[in-house]
């Protein structure tokens, strides 16, 4: 393994004098799953969009290491490049699927627009692609030429997913992926979240505020409090045995059922 | 009928500019004219005016008429392919009273000629300029509504959206349903509204021998087509475009390979299919 796949170093990014995520330095390497944890406000969300190249960070810089072109600073590439790689190498699953979906358009064409993106102009092989990747998310292919807006919020999600993973990426940023579904609904989309992620090999950024999806899914995590990180490491230890007050806390506060 | 009002409005009395708009409006739209050349298919804002016609009733094109009209110029106007509807009339005779134009509707005979939906049939020839009028120029707009995006996608070439749209149409009827208003790709390089034209009239976009100029008036754009410049109806490799084809012949002229308007001519519902091209129609009879 020669670099990381992507490295931030002192990323921080504030709005106004509101300190939203502050001196944030990690490497990320194939293959592995980082999480990212802590409460609501705590600059979860808008460290994964300074990563994903959503947001320009007021300081530090974030390092992406692209399949043929060597490494790259995603904040200094065009803004023509960045959407390049954001559309083939990169996946980003919203929490709220409709931000992630064209729910004007069927299924098949919400898988297929990253493929057309980038040049695929065969109706038949794009729509065999979409069948193809409506399997792997397990939703039922005859459900190809509806609309997501008759899907429920699970299978919204699974689509989300596939229509990122069409393109094969190497890196996927995930923000809740699970957030906002029921616990049975929640705990497939995790089983099949394992599968893809082993299955593909693929990177991922994962932001949940949920300890449960983080042991599940994670092997690395990073707990942020405030905008800073407070605490990282291997999501077992980590969890097991948290050392920062705010960590015990957290995970203190998971309810035995 | 001489028509007095023709002396009213001489450029001498000072009560409307030759060709109805100022100067500086005119040299204003040149330069959009100019540029919308130089970059064939990039929609240039201009400083829209307001005319003396509803939006929507062809404010665009008429101001790019006025503003590369000359006294040397034959103007022909069509709406639908006619010559002799309400609108095609009135800006006929707007043109022919604030530029003293000679005017016709023979196709062969003009040097400008407005439309609106419609190509004329008679191929163009060199230094023939068609002008036409557009409701939206936008031909993302119905994909993404927001302004600063679609000229983002623009400029970065960014056209997986609109090829969705015919995925789309094609998953829902079994082939591209789009009729009019096909999109195109101009030069291979900007994917282009051409106006709601007929696709059957995309193919007489490519390498034509006019000047194509498209004027939206609401919208305040202009883009153009030069001269031998490729425009590519876009398509699937295993869906390609294809063009209108009718069974019937037109009932006037027994034309087999013009658009044939359906109309229906009695209360039994009687049909009659005829050339929406009113000049070619009658030159055939």
């Amino acid at each position: 393994m020669s670099a990381p796949l992507l490295s931030a170093r002192g990323v921080g990014k504030r709005f106004g004098g509101r300190v939203a995520c502050h001196d944030v330095s990690f490497d990320l390497w194939r293959g592995e799953v980082l999480g990212i944890v802590g409460e609501s406000g705590s600059g979860k969300t808008t460290l994964l969009n300074c990563l994903a190249g959503r947001l320009l960070p007021d300081s530090g810089s974030v390092t992406y290491e692209t399949k043929s072109a060597g490494s790259v600073d995603v904040h200094r590439l065009s803004e023509a490049r960045r959407r390049l790689l954001a559309r083939t190498e990169w996946g980003f699953v919203n929490q709220d699927a409709r931000e992630g979906l064209r729910m004007g358009v069927s299924a098949g064409a919400n898988i297929g627009e990253r493929l057309m993106a980038v040049g695929a102009r065969h109706y038949g092989e794009i729509r065999g692609q979409a069948a193809d990747w409506m399997t792997r998310v397990e939703i039922d292919v005859e459900r190809l030429d509806d609309r997501p807006n008759t899907y429920s919020g699970g299978m919204r999600q699974r689509l989300q997913i596939a229509r990122n993973l069409v393109s094969n990426p190497r890196l996927v940023f995930m923000d809740e992926p699970t957030g906002g579904l029921d616990v049975s609904v929640q705990a497939r989309l995790l089983d099949l979240l394992r599968g893809l992620v082993e299955g593909l090999h693929l990177s991922v950024v994962l932001v949940t505020h949920d300890l449960g999806v983080a042991r599940l899914l994670t092997h690395r995590l990073m707990v942020m409090q405030g905008g800073t990180v407070v605490e990282q490491g291997l999501t077992d230890q980590v969890l097991d045995d948290p050392q920062h007050p705010y960590t015990q806390m957290l995970v203190a506060s998971i309810l035995p059922v | 009928m001489p028509d007095t009002t023709i002396q009213d409005t001489s450029p001498q009395d000072g009560a409307y500019n030759y060709g109805y708009l100022d100067e500086q409006t005119k040299r204003m739209i040149r330069r959009a004219i100019l540029k919308a050349v130089a970059v064939p298919g990039y929609q240039v804002p201009f400083g829209g005016r307001e005319m003396p016609l509803p939006y929507g009733w062809g404010t665009g094109g008429i101001q790019v008429t006025a503003a590369i009209i000359g006294r040397e110029d034959t103007l022909k106007v069509i709406d639908q392919g006619a010559d002799d509807t309400t609108n095609a009339v009135s800006i006929r005779r707007f043109f022919a009273r604030v530029a003293q134009v000679a005017t016709t509707t023979h196709t062969a005979e003009a040097t400008i000629i407005q439309t609106r939906h419609r190509v004329p049939e008679t191929p163009l020839t060199d230094g023939q300029i068609l002008v036409f009028q557009v409701p939206i120029p936008e031909p993302l707009r119905m994909l993404e509504p927001r302004e600063t995006e679609t000229r983002t996608l623009h400029a970065l070439s960014e056209y997986g959206v609109m090829q969705v749209s015919l995925y789309e149409s094609i998953a829902r009827h079994g082939r591209i349903a789009k009729t009019y208003n096909y999109p195109v790709m101009v030069n291979g390089r900007y994917i282009m509204s051409p106006s709601p034209i007929p696709k059957f009239d995309n193919p007489k976009l490519d390498r034509s021998p006019a000047l194509q100029l498209y004027g939206a008036g609401r919208e305040k754009r202009i883009y153009a087509v030069p001269p031998h410049t490729p425009v590519k109806s876009l398509d699937f490799d295993d869906h390609p475009f294809e063009i209108e084809t009718w069974t019937e012949s037109c009932a006037l002229c027994g034309s087999t390979e013009s658009f044939l308007d359906e109309m229906i001519v009695d209360d039994t519902g009687k049909r009659l299919f005829v050339c929406s091209d009113t000049d070619y129609c009658e030159s055939r009879r």
